[in-house]
């Protein structure tokens, strides 16, 4: 058996998935559950002033007759009273003292409101704090979240007077609500803040009640933009996390990869793209928190089936894995197999073939059922016909190389070669 | 023993109930028709004898457009509703299904049709419009699913259509000759309803071409005649016996079903069906639900030669009916003018036949079945006699076309009454194909 325990900035927890903070950490109930089915640690809901909440808070979108293939929401930090969380924040330490408890945190917008925020959840005995400069919603109307986040020189300023007073571990946690995370990224790396996490919430509209004309969710006849969260943001949130991972500054500091992890493999592909650990929020939402189980065995096979004996072995063997277009081998060329015997007969490679990309497949008319091939003179091995299969392993893309020698865009460039040559 | 009223109210209920109920929730729906994968020229469609789009249909459900899907289906099957509930899917369109080759279950094709028919249906949605009429007028000779299919392509194209049948409902076959746990008399009513809501559609009732109307009377009141009266009782089988009571022919017991009250069908105590296509399935079931104590069918040939689907004969046998192979009806024995036996001849298979299915030949040896009841299913005979006093050419009462236009000019013909006898869905289709030919010859259009 692997080791899968997690050390995060010396928060030790017995397996590296924490719950995000968010409603199923907000309050001693809801943690304690957690606890109990497994959870190696949690990130407790935003501390701050308090706020009051509307009704409703959250819509999905639902895809193919999956629902909640994304997920948003308008609630803003916690809306109890702080001594309250202070009292359970305390209690789910006491009972479980193994786990980490990572406490989330946005004061008003002054030096003397985080530093007293601080204190006061220091003497809880919380294994560490994440910022949330990251919220979209609510809290960004008032100078916070998502509005620190997003300008470098405020989030650097606040991370300045955090690491002034704080005396455990601090994680910055950064909006996607930018064209890049890198320049935020830096600017807290360079504050001092001990680790980074990310993604929060994208700003969104998840779909509008064709009956009302009202966006979701619904308030009283209006909306406003959501959070957009769940396996549908997975794509952005590793494309986020593998700037910060690659920028030479923001990579001195350990990452907890958020956004949409749901299983053991999109929680290993975060850590190979270079997460030190991961926090769970929709998937938990949906399902419950009984998912942790097979989130700690699959990943513990896999690490036993690749040879991995701690998650150190492979925390960040992808990040170099992702290059600039113009290191990409112009000499490698590969091309689509169909393998007759797994056809169904469906034709969809076919169509997606023929009628948005290279009419690269031949169809051999059959009552009922076609015949399809590749005409390989054709095939630009662009994967299409692959990913729209119905089938595993039936097409699948055969390498055939121009030349042997590795040859980038530039070099190709340089030596005068022919463009069209297909 | 043949008597009527052997069961209660209740297991009649519970015997003719749907076999093939339809989805309780639009959830459910969904869960089903997510599961299609929109294969481009898809199998279903090709194997569906009207080629209805299935994949178009089906994701016309997931996308809330079940007017859309109810379009899309009675556009190429206006009796898209009742085949959804007696079509052989599982030697058509689910047959065809590419899950097949994952060893995955097929997409419950049949059943998602019926669920967007049904809604159309059920609320009355006509989602055709019916072009202004043409001025010109054409004959159909049966209300069954030929007839009314050519009339709805018909009459949609501006042509006033009146139907002649000889029975007091339409439907055909559909209301007359299908086991009841398929369809409903009130379903084939309002299915019929449905098909001449669409306006300029007349059906004369109780009018039997050659008694109460004459095909000269036809061809001279109208611009055009279709034939879509379909085929008749059974053929005799030629043995001793035949006369005796308790013989009945399958489509005449199925139809007096269909026309009474369960607990007014005599059936007996042990009943032997002769035949192994579709019809024979039907009865068998049918007796056994009635109450017969022991049903069995016997056929000539071989499991392998059945002409009725492996799923058919499932039913009947999980119905506790039982099969007899390779046992020819040689003789039916009586006492007191009642059948008392059925002797049969048993056959071992020889060389193709003319259909190319192996013919069966006598062993010299012979089989007794005690049985009180013999129901005829050896398929339908042809009008042949009403054919040939109008002259119309025929083979063995088969009438002979050519792009369904008949010797006569002007008198087109389709469906049972052509081929002899298939599936609703293969008469829909005739109806539509006899329709185009109609409205190349009147109004010299592509239908």
């Amino acid at each position: 058996m692997a080791d899968i325990s997690a050390n995060f900035l010396g928060i030790k927890s017995p397996n590296p998935f924490w719950l995000a903070s968010a409603p199923p950490t907000d309050k001693q109930t809801n943690v304690l559950r957690a606890f109990e089915a497994g959870w190696g640690g949690v990130v407790w809901k935003t501390l701050g002033s308090q706020v009051k909440n509307v009704s409703s808070r959250y819509s999905a979108v639902d895809y193919h007759g999956s629902r909640v293939m994304g997920f948003n929401n308008i609630e803003l930090i916690s809306d109890r009273p702080l001594d309250i969380n202070l009292k359970e924040i305390k209690e789910c330490i006491r009972l479980f003292p193994d786990r980490a408890m990572v406490v989330s945190l946005m004061a008003d917008n002054n030096k003397e409101s985080w530093h007293e925020l601080i204190k006061k959840v220091e003497d809880t005995g919380a294994h560490g704090f994440e910022l949330n400069f990251g919220c979209p919603h609510g809290m960004t109307e008032r100078g916070m979240g998502a509005a620190v986040g997003q300008d470098p020189h405020i989030a650097k300023m606040v991370v300045e007077w955090v690491m002034e007073k704080a005396t455990i571990p601090v994680i910055t946690k950064l909006t996607p609500n930018v064209h890049s995370v890198v320049p935020t990224g830096r600017a807290v790396v360079e504050a001092g803040t001990n680790g980074l996490s990310l993604i929060n919430t994208i700003q969104s509209v998840t779909g509008i009640d064709l009956d009302t004309l009202v966006p979701n969710p619904y308030v009283a006849g209006k909306s406003v933009f959501g959070g957009y969260c769940g396996p549908a943001v997975k794509p952005i949130a590793l494309k986020f996390l593998t700037t910060i991972s690659q920028n030479e500054v923001t990579r001195r500091v350990p990452v907890s990869g958020i956004g949409g992890v749901s299983t053991w493999k999109d929680a290993v592909e975060f850590m190979l793209r270079g997460a030190s650990n991961v926090q769970v929020c929709t998937a938990v939402m949906k399902h419950g928190f009984r998912i942790i189980e097979d989130m700690c065995e699959g990943m513990n096979n896999w690490m036993d089936e690749k040879g991995y004996k701690t998650i150190y072995d492979f925390i960040g063997k992808s990040v170099n894995n992702i290059t600039h277009w113009e290191d990409l081998d112009i000499n490698y060329h590969h091309i689509a197999k169909i393998n007759q015997d797994n056809c169904i007969h469906c034709g969809l490679c076919y169509i997606a073939c023929e009628d948005t990309s290279h009419q690269a497949i031949n169809l051999d008319y059959g009552n009922p059922y076609n015949n399809y091939s590749v005409k390989d003179d054709d095939c630009v091995g662009c994967n299409l016909c692959k990913l729209v299969c119905p089938v595993d392993n039936c097409i699948t893309m055969e390498e055939k190389r121009v030349a042997p020698e590795y040859m980038n865009w530039i070099d190709f460039q340089k030596k005068g070669m022919p463009l069209n040559d297909h | 023993m043949i008597k009527s009223n052997r069961l209660t109210k209740e297991q009649y209920e519970k015997n003719f109930a749907d076999i093939h109920p339809p989805f309780e929730t639009k959830e459910a729906t969904l869960v089903e028709a997510n599961r299609c994968l929109f294969c481009y020229d898809a199998p279903c469609t090709k194997s569906c004898p009207t080629s209805i789009d299935i994949p178009k249909f089906i994701k016309q459900i997931t996308t809330d457009n079940i007017k859309g899907s109810a379009h899309t289906i009675f556009q190429s099957n206006i009796m898209g509703a009742g085949c959804s509930k007696v079509c052989p899917v599982e030697k058509l369109c689910e047959g065809s299904c590419v899950y097949n080759f994952m060893e995955e279950t097929p997409v419950t094709i049949a059943r998602l049709q019926r669920y967007s028919t049904e809604k159309a249906i059920e609320k009355n949605w006509q989602l055709f419009k019916r072009k202004a009429s043409t001025g010109k007028k054409v004959a159909i000779v049966g209300a069954g699913p030929a007839g009314l299919s050519c009339a709805h392509v018909l009459s949609r194209e501006g042509i006033d259509v009146t139907i002649y049948e000889k029975e007091s409902k339409a439907g055909g076959l559909m209301t007359y000759g299908i086991a009841a746990y398929k369809v409903t008399p009130e379903f084939c009513k309002s299915e019929v309803d449905y098909i001449t809501g669409i306006g300029g559609i007349e059906i004369k009732y109780n009018h039997a071409l050659g008694q109460n109307v004459s095909m000269e009377e036809l061809q001279k009141n109208y611009d055009a005649v279709f034939l879509a009266m379909g085929v008749g009782l059974a053929r005799k089988i030629g043995i001793p016996g035949e006369e005796l009571e308790g013989v009945v022919d399958a489509i005449e017991y199925i139809y007096r079903l269909r026309t009474n009250e369960y607990n007014a069908l005599p059936v007996g105590d042990k009943v032997a069906v002769i035949g192994m296509g579709m019809t024979a399935i039907d009865a068998a079931t049918q007796a056994k639900r009635l109450g017969a104590k022991e049903v069995t069918m016997v056929y000539r040939r071989s499991e392998a030669e059945k002409s009725c689907t492996q799923h058919e004969l499932d039913i009947a046998r999980l119905d506790g009916c039982a099969t007899i192979w390779l046992a020819a009806p040689k003789e039916i024995v009586g006492k007191d003018g009642k059948v008392t036996a059925l002797v049969c001849d048993v056959m071992k298979l020889g060389e193709p036949d003319s259909l190319g299915k192996p013919a069966p030949v006598a062993t010299g040896e012979t089989i007794t079945l005690d049985v009180d009841m013999v129901i005829k299913a050896t398929g339908q005979k042809p009008f042949e006699e009403l054919v040939n006093a109008n002259n119309v050419q025929n083979k063995y009462g088969k009438i002979t076309i050519d792009n369904n236009a008949t010797n006569i000019k002007g008198v087109f013909a389709g469906g049972d009454c052509v081929n002899g006898g298939k599936e609703v869905v293969d008469a829909v289709q005739a109806g539509k194909d006899g329709a185009k030919a109609i409205l190349k010859f009147i109004l010299n259009v592509e239908g």
